[in-house]
């Protein structure tokens, strides 16, 4: 111990155990920022919404009267909106995600296609809704209906719900396939009996959660062309449409005309607020409820 | 089948019954195995289609656009005025508006982001991590459009009376605003990297005397580098992506300056700008909407190959 000189030690020690503290308060009060700015966010538009949001202003049609306006249409478009998203990229999602977990074999092909889909989740929304313009609105010229815009967004959630489905297949543990082979069964009837009805849950997971950044984005529809107010409300698929986000958007960007659409927008916001809270709770109570560990 | 076995069996039909039986659903099952592969195949193959799409449609109409506009004028020009009789398309003011706005958005998201991180990963208990988590994944849910909103009605007022000269609409609050909103995404990102270093790295150092500080800094952060750089990446893709709060709290002004308390447009705004105008099929400024679109979306698939490289070049095996 002699070469040590303890006073030395305790000296320095002493600015490192300060620095130690003082760096944790600083990483604490960073990790305040967010949750700060959320509860301010919450705040403020709540505090903008109250007296606007009745039963009337849910269940009135659209009006540039904004004591009698009210956002049945939009509510009702949102919904048309998933009835044609939430099976389409069931179907696709899941289908691509059995192919590359249970069927591809490992090789370029397949980290290409692996490779793409982890490209094209990161490609801009708005870039989809230009996709979506050229090849159904003017291509196919469906007009700006609720297919136009629920085939544009079931591509842009895609990848999102290939992901985790992939997740969800990956988690089936090995010995529940082999026990399903083992008792004679084909490889589409382990498929269907055995890995899917396990991932299920969390398939379903990730599906809601897409779905609720589909009822939350804005900018394809807006490249659509969804016209703004007084739509008649949508009765199917067919029919021309507005969505909750688009709602807010014209009432916040019109605000600098009729100030009292800043209230509506933030009513509006409110509601679809609350509408992703529920579904991401039904999300998260799937997850808790059915999810088996193995 | 195990059931057909059993009722089989209790009926008393006979073994040669049973065997046809057998077949004819083993023929229909090799069928269904057949189909099913490439049933799948299709439907994994819209993806790909996907990307084909977007690829051919920005690719036709930009190049129609570049017959019309020189290339060279495109990328070079700062003025941007696609209505009326001198209409001229230069994508500079765009360009300086996305970036702007990005490294705006970057300033606010990276700091605070790595710092909580870092908080999560190496200081907080397991108690507070499973609270605070779930709530910055909420922060990650919000629609854009609610911080568009929040940035135009909120920030940019907040900021005015801190920056007098401060316009209406702005590129300072959208940018700050999207840099919160990337927070969660850096985090997230940058704390799956950190928990990921073995904890006899940490102890090791520990070990030595260090405090935590230090393991973080000097172990746990160049362990964890290649992925935190990558969802620095990932952030900055994200942000120049971004459509809404940069459309309502930014304006329309195609101005090409650099004083980030003007107007000014990303090349996103452009796009919905436009569109939102109705402009006709086959006029030039219908044409630059790809090529703005193009530029977008070589720029973010850019950011995207990079964060994949960095992550998986520079990743430290333990």
């Amino acid at each position: 111990m002699k070469y040590m000189d303890s006073s030395q030690v305790e000296k320095k020690m002493g600015t490192r155990i300060a620095k130690n503290n003082i760096a944790k308060s600083i990483f604490f009060l960073s990790t305040l920022v967010g949750l700060v700015v959320l509860v301010v966010l919450f705040y403020r538009v709540i505090s903008a919404s109250i007296g606007w949001i009745d039963f009337e202003f849910l269940t009135n049609k659209l009006s540039t009267n904004p004591d009698k306006a009210g956002i049945l249409g939009a509510i009702s478009g949102s919904f048309w909106l998933m009835v044609v998203v939430a099976p389409l990229t069931l179907i696709l999602g899941v289908g691509t995600a059995i192919y590359l977990e249970e069927y591809a074999k490992k090789g370029k092909f397949t980290s290409f296609i692996q490779m793409n889909i982890s490209n094209l989740a990161s490609v801009p929304s708005i870039v989809f809704g230009l996709l979506g313009m050229t090849v159904f609105l003017r291509g196919m010229s469906l007009g700006n209906i609720v297919l136009t815009g629920g085939l544009t967004m079931s591509l842009l959630i895609l990848p999102v719900v290939v992901v985790s489905s992939q997740e969800a297949i990956r988690a089936v543990p090995g010995f529940l396939r082999e026990a399903s082979f083992g008792m004679g069964a084909t490889k589409w009837q382990t498929i269907r009996n055995v890995v899917l009805p396990t991932s299920l849950p969390g398939i379903l997971t990730g599906v809601i959660l897409a779905l609720s950044r589909a009822i939350g984005e804005t900018a394809p529809l807006t490249v659509l062309g969804i016209p703004a107010l007084l739509m008649p409300i949508p009765f199917g698929i067919f029919d021309k449409f507005t969505v909750l986000p688009l709602q807010i958007y014209y009432w916040t960007v019109d605000a600098a005309l009729v100030a009292e659409y800043a209230s509506l927008a933030s009513a509006t916001i409110v509601v679809l607020l609350v509408l992703l809270f529920l579904m991401n709770s039904i999300a998260i109570i799937i997850r808790n409820k059915f999810q088996k560990r193995f | 089948m195990e059931k057909t076995i059993n009722k089989d069996s209790n009926s008393g039909t006979n073994v040669r019954d049973l065997i046809q039986q057998n077949k004819r659903s083993f023929s229909a099952n090799t069928v269904t195995e057949k189909i099913m592969p490439i049933l799948l195949l299709i439907i994994a193959l819209v993806s790909i289609l996907t990307t084909v799409g977007i690829v051919i449609t920005l690719l036709a109409e930009t190049i129609e656009f570049f017959k019309r506009i020189p290339f060279v004028d495109f990328f070079t020009g700062t003025i941007l005025k696609p209505l009326g009789d001198n209409a001229q398309f230069g994508i500079l003011p765009l360009v300086t508006g996305t970036l702007l706005s990005t490294a705006i958005a970057m300033i606010v998201a990276i700091p605070i982001g790595l710092m909580t991180a870092i908080y999560l990963s190496e200081y907080a208990s397991d108690r507070v991590r499973k609270v605070v988590k779930p709530i910055l994944e909420l922060l990650a849910g919000i629609p854009t459009i609610v911080y568009g909103f929040f940035a135009l009605t909120f920030v940019t007022p907040l900021l005015h009376s801190i920056i007098p000269n401060l316009q209406p609409t702005n590129i300072l609050a959208p940018g700050i605003v999207m840099g919160i909103m990337i927070i969660p995404m850096v985090a997230s990102l940058s704390e799956d990297a950190m928990s990921a270093v073995p904890n006899a790295m940490r102890e090791g150092a520990l070990g030595l005397g260090s405090t935590k500080l230090e393991v973080t800094w000097k172990v746990v952060i160049p362990a964890a580098m290649s992925g935190i750089i990558a969802s620095f990446v990932l952030g900055i893709s994200r942000a120049i992506g971004e459509t809404m709060i940069v459309t309502i709290a930014s304006g329309s002004s195609k101005n090409f300056t650099f004083d980030v308390t003007q107007s000014m447009q990303t090349m996103t705004a452009y796009i919905v700008e436009v569109t939102g105008g109705d402009a006709p099929a086959g006029s030039t400024l219908y044409f630059s909407l790809y090529a703005v679109a193009m530029t977008l979306f070589v720029f973010t698939l850019i950011m995207n190959l990079l964060a994949q490289y960095i992550s998986r070049k520079f990743r430290e095996e333990y």
